[in-house]
């Protein structure tokens, strides 16, 4: 959402309309309005609290409800209404591909932009310590700590955004290695300007659409890690619901109840799919190279 | 050539160094206290204090840290806190499944991948294409425990094809690595499909359709072997790919590779085997890296490396 106004102030007309004319990144955009709306209308779309354990919500047996009746996704082991977790389990996903994505932006493009600038031993140092992050198993450097620190929903996306800034500074370094040679940037030195203000009046200004592509593929990445995390329990911590912690909760009701994971693992595909279309066909439309490009 | 390999190879060595660096570090200011962990919860404050002078924990980070490394180049990774076992021998047990595992996995997502991406690039823009790229979009999407769930649900529990999880014969690779893949096959297909739209471009290409080869030939003959080189670089990266994903295929199907043996380990704090794990990971991803840059000069002798 954020990143179809970020297109437009970029680049006035032209790249959001592009956009527009690309069935499945239109596809991504209604999903995403989808998810989005049912995660600030919880409250309202909710026929029960999330956490409320329904005393119809089980089977004389005890086992979870399948989808039906009053409970259109069915109940979970503990006879809550799974469609209310699924509704609040999107705030979680959102926030922590908000929060998550927007820390590893922000650490990324500070260290890629200060790396491919000043270069010298600023810059090695900062690109040596990225290749040093490339190498490393970032699912299980993430898993492990989350597994150690007792996670909240803020240290998860901490963790979260440890673990994916590389990828933004990398391609962050390359471009402002480039940029920084133009002549406009040259020129700007030679009248003076400071590095300061060429960084973010001059630079930083050309690094938008990246960001706003990487910005958008990245959510994808981030909402993906947090539900692997959650799904091994160590990453949002119930009763918060989030999709990942709810297939968690619910694992050992996997064979008679498949709902209880098929529904929220639907849910976490569709989240993710939307944003790499989005940022997929974002990519297309605003880099000038791949203009008129099928 | 040599003097290339030579200076990758110590960048390499270098990597791994830091990586040692930081995993311990990290392991070491965390708030995880592993001789708790070990002593059990009735031990006294003395018997805490007893067990970590005998580990060595007491010691200063770099103290501990430098004694690790002298164990390292010796090929010593300590020993594990809590199963009374050398980590490298653990690993070494552990090893063999995580690899076949990969080669499997990485042999489906090449099956499944490249042809994909050959049928999108010859039905280019058609409705096949469009599918077979939404299909790639929907993989790359797709959190590994939940297609591994999914699965095993389909073909475990309802039709009873395959076991629901373990290891030792070929049925209980079978789900696994066709969920990988399932999973790895999208990034595959579209490098392939771009790859290949490329190829049927050129100029060698038109000549051979105006000798009036066959389409099967003009395809399998002349595009598909010059399409195919900038795959292979690519499975080098997958291989760092897969060992970022291993803890969690290998717990969700009970595949006692080197994946799950770290997931026991971070649940109990068993930082030697944590280490272990993370640098031998580390060391493939590397390794992966290394051969996908040398193996590119190899298959295409335009590139010569510097």
């Amino acid at each position: 959402m954020t990143s179809a106004i970020g297109v437009d102030a970029a680049r006035p007309k032209g790249a959001l309309a592009r956009l527009l004319q690309r069935k499945l990144a239109v596809f991504g955009l209604i999903l995403i309005a989808v998810v989005l709306a049912g995660a600030v209308f919880a409250p309202l779309l909710a026929s029960f609290p999330p956490d409320m354990q329904n005393f119809d919500g089980l089977t004389i047996q005890g086992a979870p409800m399948p989808p039906g009746g009053a409970y259109p996704m069915g109940t979970d082991l503990l006879g809550r209404d799974l469609f209310s977790r699924i509704l609040y389990g999107a705030r979680t996903s959102l926030i922590i591909g908000v929060v998550a994505n927007g820390l590893a932006l922000l650490i990324g493009t500070l260290v890629g932009i200060t790396a491919g600038y000043f270069r010298g031993w600023i810059g090695a140092v900062l690109m040596r310590f990225t290749d040093l992050m490339m190498a490393f198993p970032a699912l299980l450097l993430a898993i492990c700590l989350a597994a150690i620190f007792s996670p909240s929903l803020w240290i998860v996306a901490l963790v979260i955004a440890l673990v994916s800034w590389v990828q933004t500074a990398r391609v962050i370094y390359t471009e402002t290695t480039s940029l920084a040679e133009r002549d406009f940037i040259a020129a700007e030195r030679t009248l003076g300007a400071g590095t300061g203000r060429i960084l973010f009046r001059h630079i930083l200004p050309h690094l938008i659409p990246t960001i706003i592509v990487w910005g958008t593929l990245g959510i994808s990445t981030t909402v993906l890690l947090e539900a692997t995390l959650s799904f091994l329990g160590v990453g949002v911590q119930p009763p918060t619901p989030s999709w990942g912690n709810i297939i968690f909760e619910n694992q050992t009701y996997f064979q008679s109840a498949p709902w209880l994971v098929f529904i929220p693992g639907a849910a976490i595909i569709l989240l993710a799919l939307a944003f790499n279309l989005v940022g997929d066909a974002l990519r297309d439309v605003l880099d000038p190279t791949q203009r008129g490009r099928a | 050539m040599a003097g290339y390999i030579l200076r990758r190879l110590i960048q390499s060595a270098l990597i791994l160094l830091g990586v040692a660096f930081v995993t311990f570090f990290l392991l070491f200011v965390l708030p995880a206290d592993p001789v708790r962990q070990i002593a059990g919860r009735s031990a006294t404050a003395e018997t805490v204090e007893n067990i970590r002078q005998q580990l060595g924990l007491d010691k200063p980070f770099l103290v501990q840290f430098f004694r690790y490394l002298g164990g390292l180049v010796q090929g010593d990774l300590g020993r594990s806190y809590l199963q009374k076992s050398e980590v490298s021998l653990l690993i070494a047990s552990r090893l063999p499944a995580t690899l076949l595992l990969m080669v499997a996995a990485i042999f489906c997502e090449l099956a499944i991948g490249l042809s994909m991406g050959i049928t999108a690039a010859l039905r280019r823009d058609r409705f096949t294409d469009q599918a077979l790229m939404l299909t790639s979009f929907v993989t790359v999407s797709a959190p590994q425990f939940v297609v591994s769930l999914l699965m095993l649900y389909v073909f475990a529990v309802k039709l009873g094809w395959f076991p629901i999880g373990g290891y030792g014969t070929f049925r209980h690779l079978v789900l696994p690595a066709i969920t990988l893949g399932i999973l790895g096959s999208g990034w595959y297909s579209r490098m392939m499909r771009s790859s290949m739209i490329d190829v049927m471009r050129t100029d060698y290409i038109r000549t051979a359709r105006a000798k009036g080869l066959t389409r099967a030939r003009v395809v399998l003959g002349h595009a598909l072997p010059n399409a195919i080189l900038p795959i292979i670089a690519m499975i080098g990266i997958d291989i760092g790919v897969f060992m970022g994903g291993i803890v969690v295929v290998e717990s969700v199907f009970g595949w006692p590779g080197i994946g799950q043996l770290a997931w026991q380990a971070i649940q109990r704090i068993d930082i030697p085997i944590i280490m272990g794990v993370t640098l031998v990971s580390a060391a493939a991803i590397v390794l992966g890296n290394l051969l996908a840059d040398l193996i590119v000069p190899f298959i295409d002798p335009r590139i010569r490396l510097r």
